[in-house]
């Protein structure tokens, strides 16, 4: 279980990238909003991949701003793990249990 | 008078043939001495248009070769519109981002129907999210010529932007201040509209020579202050690109080439601009100067790299229907073996004949390809209008070999796809696409395949293509459409090939 | 038999170029956790290599990541993503005593029994970038079995020297140069020549890859697509030498059908490292 304390951001706004905003939310569930300049093709794709990867990580309560530039599932991973890690405020990072 | 005009006027009353009538019956204009020699010069663009004729529901032309610094077409609407025309028909040669302005005087109701080779930006979502009601009729290069000529595309006025005209109407666009190269298009325009519009910033002493519009084909001579913006004119041509991934893709297209069986002397080729396609222009140029292969000639959309290889004896002729940079400006002007040809002669399938039926490879982009080699160049994978048809569908029918070159995923979205959004060429001109992850060759063209495959060059199915670009990305959610038809999609002879419907 | 003639460069925390490179082909490709990478950043190149690497999008080309050095506190990190990543080569950086190697080592086998990798599996290969690591180049290749490759780093050695790169022949890097190759040779590893870093002088990178070539070095350090294509066709061997090769594989595959001992080509016996040379020489002939 992972606990959101402050905000985590990671991510660019560069082609191919995405930029993740993870804050602490008030209510026990996930607030996903997306932002993709390929969202007609890939929206519900990408929603999917990143409430998949802060399951992975043990989030069961988090704001999650997403702004995508057409990255590949496994940035949005990379960075939303990355923003999860930073927004816990956890450096130990294990990697073993995260795919 | 001296001579019995009586007899002449028996003559002609008994053979129904229309009698003397006095010099200037029928040539009024040489009455007077003002108007014999300046009657075309008009004070103002209204004046013209008040001279033209033209009416609501009317049809207005112009060309692009000005390109991204275009100003003559926003320039007249406005005019039109600040006058209270309504109705109109536009048909210019092709749109570009510059004319996103467009966009209010179709709100407006000036204008209600386009036939165009593109649409993009602003103006091209627009009309894919519904602004207009009757279909923009988009066609090819040639396409737009035979439309013209069988009369669906009926210019009442011609307006076009020149380099350098005289008071009576001869014009080009190579020998003045402001240079946009071969007005290719503009020719048809001047050939076939009610009445024709000269409008430049520099009227030169008569006789203006060369004449690319002909002072027997101009009715209106005007100056303004701006026909276009020369530093926007050779927006997205031709410097070798830095960018490694374009650089790949051209040094596996120029190997394509190389081993097509096409690459020998006297060959010809087509390469157009962006990117990916001067830089193989390059490499192949490279191969060319090594094995000493000279092209016979070489046809466009015309760009700096094809002026170079000219310039050091690699290419005997260039046809050029289209300037994208200074440089083929400046060559046109300067060399007579680099010759401006018009959209008639350049691609029309009904043309008595085309330079494109000449050509043996060409190079050509795309936004999707799919698994029976349609391409599209027209909608993005989102269904909205961001390209156009140009001279993709012309060259690809007549070439001898078509080459595709287009990187397989744009930022995340798979250009190598099972069904294009709109077919523009159809797959069977289509010989061979170059991705930066492969190349498929069509089946329909064995002896290529093996000519690349002994070549080493990687090749395969165009399925495996597609399925890669899925792997990597993820399927994409199909584009919604809702029923209203906003784009008809005419091939080269005119017939309806494909529709585009209202992005949902 | 590999060939290693291309390793790029790629900057860990730059998820453009980690999604597209593959394209290039490199033989391998470098993920770098360290100096192109920020302090602040370092935990996202760690995510980003991480997936990259679940994710395969290298596949037939061989990974590599450059952890950060044992003296920073980022390496045990690096190392862990990277083992359970699955990268085949760690790339230490800074290598200067061999204690640096066995830190490394040790870390690795822990690392590998905790996560389920074969015992081994993970190679490393060092990077010579000062003094210290050029006088103890020989016993850094030899100090593990792991170890599968030795590079010289151009530029911090060349600071550690008190010097900095002259055109032309390059004198100031001529004793490391060999040194480095020397311990290749000696501990039967592969070795890399230093990164070119003007990408827009092609003649420069050329001259240096001819060099390097010569001298016997197996491959370079890339950064930039560009010189990939440039090295590859310089080290693509000639239809003179492609010729001899083959002579030399027929004339090794007779001795073996014959069941002789000894293998001889034009009345001249031939050694297996002729014969291993041949292999290398066609496969080279493949691969340009």
């Amino acid at each position: 279980m992972m606990k959101i304390k402050q905000k985590g951001i990671a991510g660019t706004l560069e082609s191919s990238d995405v930029l993740v905003v993870v804050s602490p939310h008030n209510e026990d569930k996930i607030k996903l909003i997306l932002q993709s300049k390929v969202e007609k093709q890939y929206g519900d794709s990408i929603k999917k991949t990143v409430i998949s990867t802060l399951s992975k990580c043990g989030v069961v309560s988090a704001l999650v701003d997403v702004r995508d530039q057409g990255a590949l599932d496994c940035v949005i991973k990379a960075r939303v793990e990355t923003a999860v890690y930073r927004a816990a405020d956890e450096k130990k990072v294990k990697f073993g249990e995260l795919s | 008078m001296a001579y019995e005009k009586k007899r002449a006027e028996i003559y002609a009353a008994k053979n129904k043939l229309p009698s003397f009538e006095g010099v200037f019956a029928n040539s009024p204009q040489l009455a007077n001495p003002v108007t014999k020699l300046r009657r075309k010069l008009k004070p103002s663009l209204e004046d013209v248009i008040k001279d033209s004729g033209l009416k609501n529901g009317g049809t207005i032309s112009f060309h692009h070769a000005f390109r991204e610094g275009d100003k003559v077409v926003m320039h007249v609407v406005k005019t039109l519109s600040d006058m209270g025309f309504k109705n109109l028909t536009i048909a210019p040669s092709s749109l570009l981002n510059c004319h996103d302005g467009l966009l209010e005087y179709i709100r407006s109701g000036v204008i209600t129907k386009i036939f165009t080779s593109g649409l993009r930006g602003e103006l091209g979502d627009a009309i894919s999210h519904g602004a207009m009601d009757t279909p923009v009729q988009i066609h090819s290069h040639g396409g737009r010529v035979h439309l013209i000529q069988t009369g669906e595309i009926s210019i009442d006025v011609a307006f076009l932007g020149v380099a350098s005209a005289d008071e009576f109407g001869n014009a080009n666009g190579s020998h003045g201040e402001l240079n946009c190269g071969s007005l290719g298009y503009a020719m048809v325009d001047a050939a076939y509209a009610r009445y024709v519009v000269v409008l430049t910033q520099n009227i030169v002493d008569f006789p203006n020579y060369p004449a690319s519009l002909s002072q027997d084909q101009v009715d209106a001579v005007v100056k303004v202050d701006e026909v276009g913006d020369p530093s926007l004119i050779s927006v997205g041509a031709a410097r070798l690109t830095k960018n490694p991934r374009d650089l790949l893709l051209a040094r596996i297209a120029a190997s394509v080439i190389e081993n097509s069986g096409y690459f020998k002397t006297g060959f010809s080729l087509q390469t157009g601009s962006g990117g990916a396609a001067t830089a193989t222009t390059i490499f192949l140029g490279e191969k060319m100067i090594e094995k000493n292969i000279k092209a016979s000639f070489a046809l466009g959309g015309i760009t700096g790299p094809i002026v170079d290889l000219f310039n050091k004896g690699m290419i005997e002729v260039i046809a050029d229907v289209q300037s994208f940079d200074i440089d083929a400006a400046q060559s046109l002007r300067n060399n007579l073996a680099h010759t401006e040809i018009s959209a008639n002669e350049y691609a029309n399938p009904s043309s008595k004949g085309a330079y494109v039926d000449r050509i043996d490879t060409v190079l050509l982009s795309a936004l999707e390809v799919d698994t029976s080699f349609n391409v599209n160049v027209l909608t993005g994978s989102d269904g909205v209008l961001r390209g156009a048809s140009g001279g993709h569908c012309d060259v690809a029918a007549a070439a001898n070999l078509t080459v595709i070159v287009t990187p397989l995923l744009r930022a995340r979205i798979p250009c190598i796809v099972d069904n294009v959004n709109t077919v523009i060429t159809p797959g069977r001109t289509v010989d061979v696409v170059v991705t930066d992850h492969g190349i498929a060759v069509n089946p329909n063209n064995p002896d290529l395949a093996k000519r690349l495959h002994d070549a080493n060059l990687p090749v395969m199915t165009i399925e495996a293509l597609r399925d890669r670009a899925v792997k990597l990305a993820g399927k994409p959610e199909p584009i919604a459409y809702t029923d209203k038809v906003i784009a008809v999609v005419r091939y080269r002879d005119g017939n309806v090939i494909d529709i585009v419907r209202q992005v949902a | 038999m590999r060939l290693r003639r291309s390793m790029m460069f790629i900057p860990g925390a730059n998820a453009g170029m980690l999604s597209n490179s593959y394209i290039y082909k490199p033989d391998s490709v470098m993920f770098d956790l360290e100096d192109s990478v920020s302090l602040t950043e370092k935990d996202s190149a760690r995510f980003l290599v991480f997936n990259t690497l679940k994710e395969n999008l290298y596949e037939g080309i061989e990974t590599v990541v450059r952890i950060n050095s044992v003296e920073t506190p980022f390496w045990e990190d690096d190392l862990d993503m990277a083992v359970r990543g699955g990268v085949e080569i760690v790339r230490l950086p800074k290598t200067e005593i061999v204690d640096d190697v066995r830190e490394i080592e040790q870390r690795i086998e822990k690392i590998e029994k905790d996560c389920g990798r074969p015992a081994g599996d993970t190679k490393i290969m060092a990077a010579i970038e000062s003094a210290c690591g050029v006088v103890n180049a020989v016993a850094i290749a030899k100090s593990t079995p792991r170890m599968v490759a030795i590079a010289l780093a151009g530029f911090d050695y060349l600071v550690d020297m008190q010097t900095s790169r002259s055109s032309g022949s390059e004198p100031e890097l001529f004793y490391a140069r060999a040194a480095v190759l020397h311990a290749a040779r000696a501990a039967k590893i592969d070795a890399f020549d230093v990164a070119y870093g003007n990408v827009n002088d092609e003649e420069g990178f050329l001259r240096e890859v001819e060099i390097a070539k010569n001298l016997g070095y197996n491959g370079k350090s890339l950064i930039h697509p560009r010189q990939i294509e440039l090295l590859h066709k310089a080290y693509a061997p000639t239809q003179k030498d492609v010729d001899y090769a083959q002579k030399v594989i027929q004339a090794a595959q007779e001795a073996e059908e014959k069941g002789l001992g000894v293998i001889s080509l034009d009345g001249k016996m031939i050694d297996p490292p002729v014969v291993y040379e041949a292999q290398r020489v066609l496969l080279l002939a493949e691969n340009s």
